[in-house]
């Protein structure tokens, strides 16, 4: 390419067929300036108020940085000081730990449940679709701080309808059963919010891709005698595979820095010290504690960590989105 | 797929199953109007009523007219002035960056590209302290210019990758041809292609409202004051400040703030749910 910028067609597969150069000098001097003319507004709104805190952010996790720093006190540079508090803390490793067990465990819900559905809805006739397509798209729609103080209203102590109807169905005393207060529980509430607001996102997308798959090919497995899970697993899940991993690096990417769940359920009656994961802890160091510098360096920790994970999607989607 | 045979015992444990998933999807939506619509005396009882035995508003009067600390109407305010001026700046910002990259080619465009996706996937949790400090520094804090430009920040990546993808959908050669018979390129941009792009300008600007209408954790640290809060953060507060005496207050305001968002959801879902696999964003 011998100027940097041509007037190009790109169609939808991604083919590029460049024009002849335009034969007026002027034009063409105007052409390769419009495409940064045209970008600098979201460039520079980027660079404001993304790129410059997350210097900042950078700059205070290697400094001592408190309450007397926000009020204007030189912040001293610490080095290494903070990284090594937060790693050495077993705080830290607890909620990291916690985090990633919470997020393990919330996509393999939501993936076998999500997969579920759409294999279901792919199976029942136009009534049954429309039915469960409506409510999945009700749960999807709502708020995740709406639904959060719903559920969290359903597993209230005294009132909550949870309790009435575990008592109805299991003929077990679930009378003042309070479910936030025990960590254990309170994760397995936190799941049911997050895998009932995840499931619309994951069912559509599965049975989006279900309908590529050729019914020809099924109907000849099934004559040659193979049964339901041999024709999920040998003929669908092939399939589907570049769409399992987008939808499971995505679930783990928005299931690892929850928050607005977690921190609403604990408004409402978790014991916070047990039950924060890594979003809740970086509000509560920084915000709650007063201690920026340490938090910053959890946060720093936190951004490494989705980047790598959203690099390796990223590439993924934009190899794809070339073929 | 459709074609595998079922048998009829099969199809009605199909059609349970199919039943059962729109109870569960539905029952925390339905749960919600039905408190908000029962007197608060009656949703404390040992059986809960599951449809309400003697229908009121005078939740939505509470919400709306006497909420005590946390007054619902200036939150509302707040949330249609930030959401609708961060939807109108994001568009225009990224429609003129999507057709940068879309309509032109140049060296760092790719660079570009892979950069928005990139920073769509940086954490608002890290992220709070150092903005709230950046627009501590610009006197910004508590203000409606402040968390509009944080979230013209949050939804412009997304918005530009969607846009992207529709401005992809309009063939160039219609531009071209407009050309060809006298126009000037960006009269043939916005006689021919702006046109067509109006639907998709319509849903992309939509979803922009629902994330900066739903978004939580920033408004909670930039704008905590209590007559700068947005509904999100007013919920909260009301939650807080109620307790749990009177959820069916809670509900009202939660029914009240949902309602937009479901309504707006259910319009553009369909054209977006291939946006939001690329694009990946989640309210």
């Amino acid at each position: 390419m011998t100027s940097s910028v041509l007037l190009v067609r790109e169609h939808e597969s991604g083919g590029v067929q460049e024009l002849p150069p335009d034969p007026g000098t002027t034009r063409r001097k105007r052409a390769r300036f419009t495409p940064i003319v045209l970008l600098v507004p979201a460039l520079i709104i980027l660079a404001a108020v993304i790129g410059w805190p997350l210097v900042q952010l950078f700059v205070m996790s290697f400094q001592e940085f408190g309450r007397a720093q926000v009020f204007g006190a030189d912040a001293p540079f610490v080095g290494l000081d903070n990284y090594a508090r937060v790693l050495g803390d077993p705080q830290f490793w607890a909620v990291l730990g916690r985090s990633v067990l919470f997020c393990v465990a919330n996509v393999i819900t939501a993936m076998v449940l999500g997969t579920a559905v759409a294999l279901l809805m792919n199976r029942v006739n136009r009534f049954f679709k429309t039915l469960v397509s409506v409510g999945l798209l009700l749960a999807w729609a709502m708020p995740a701080l709406t639904a959060t103080i719903v559920w969290g209203w359903m597993f209230d102590t005294q009132y909550g309808v949870v309790n009435y109807l575990m008592e109805a169905v299991s003929g077990q005393d679930f009378t003042n059963y309070s479910w936030l207060i025990d960590p254990f529980s309170f994760f397995v509430v936190a799941t049911i919010i997050v895998t009932w607001g995840a499931v619309p996102f994951v069912a559509f997308t599965i049975f989006a891709g279900l309908t590529q798959v050729p019914d020809e090919v099924l109907e000849a497995a099934q004559l040659d005698g193979a049964g339901a899970w041999q024709r999920f697993r040998l003929i669908v899940f092939p399939y589907l595979r570049s769409i399992f991993v987008v939808v499971i690096i995505l679930q783990v990417i928005w299931d690892l820095r929850v928050f607005t769940q977690i921190f609403a359920l604990q408004g409402i009656g978790g014991i916070k010290e047990q039950t924060s994961t890594l979003g809740v802890y970086i509000y509560q160091t920084s915000i709650g504690g007063g201690d920026y510098g340490t938090g910053g360096a959890i946060a720093v920790i936190m951004v490494i960590l989705m980047v790598a994970i959203s690099v390796f999607y990223v590439r993924r989607s934009l190899r794809e989105e070339e073929q | 797929m459709s074609g595998v045979r079922t048998k009829r015992g099969t199809s009605i444990l199909l059609g349970a199953a199919s039943m059962v998933v729109f109870v569960f999807s539905v029952f925390p939506v339905y749960w919600m109007v039905n408190t908000s619509l029962q007197p608060n005396n009656e949703i404390r009882g040992s059986v809960p009523n599951f449809v309400p035995q003697h229908l009121t508003t005078a939740n939505y009067e509470t919400v709306i007219f006497d909420p005590g600390r946390a007054p619902f109407l200036p939150a509302l305010g707040n949330s249609l002035m930030v959401t609708v001026s961060t939807v109108v700046i994001a568009l225009v910002f990224a429609f003129l960056a999507s057709l940068a990259v879309t309509r032109y080619r140049f060296r760092s465009r790719k660079t570009f590209i892979f950069a928005i996706l990139i920073i769509q996937m940086i954490p608002a949790e890290a992220m709070i302290v150092s903005t709230y400090r950046v627009l501590d520094g610009w006197n910004l804090l508590n203000t409606i210019a402040g968390l509009t430009l944080v979230y013209v920040a949050t939804v412009l990546p997304f918005t530009i990758w969607t846009l992207r993808g529709f401005v992809n959908g309009v063939p160039v050669e219609l531009e071209e041809s407009a050309m060809i018979d006298g126009c000037s390129r960006t009269g043939a941009f916005w006689r021919i292609t702006f046109p067509l792009l109006a639907p998709g300008l319509v849903a992309t600007g939509v979803f922009g409202f629902i994330q900066a209408w739903n978004e939580f954790l920033l408004a909670l640290v930039v704008n905590s004051r209590p007559e700068m809060m947005t509904l999100p953060v007013w919920l909260r507060t009301f939650q807080q400040v109620t307790g749990t005496t009177n959820w069916a207050a809670i509900m009202a305001g939660s029914t009240l703030m949902a309602i937009p968002v479901i309504v707006f959801f259910l319009l553009v879902q369909g054209r977006m749910t291939s946006g939001l696999v690329s694009g990946a964003v989640k309210g």
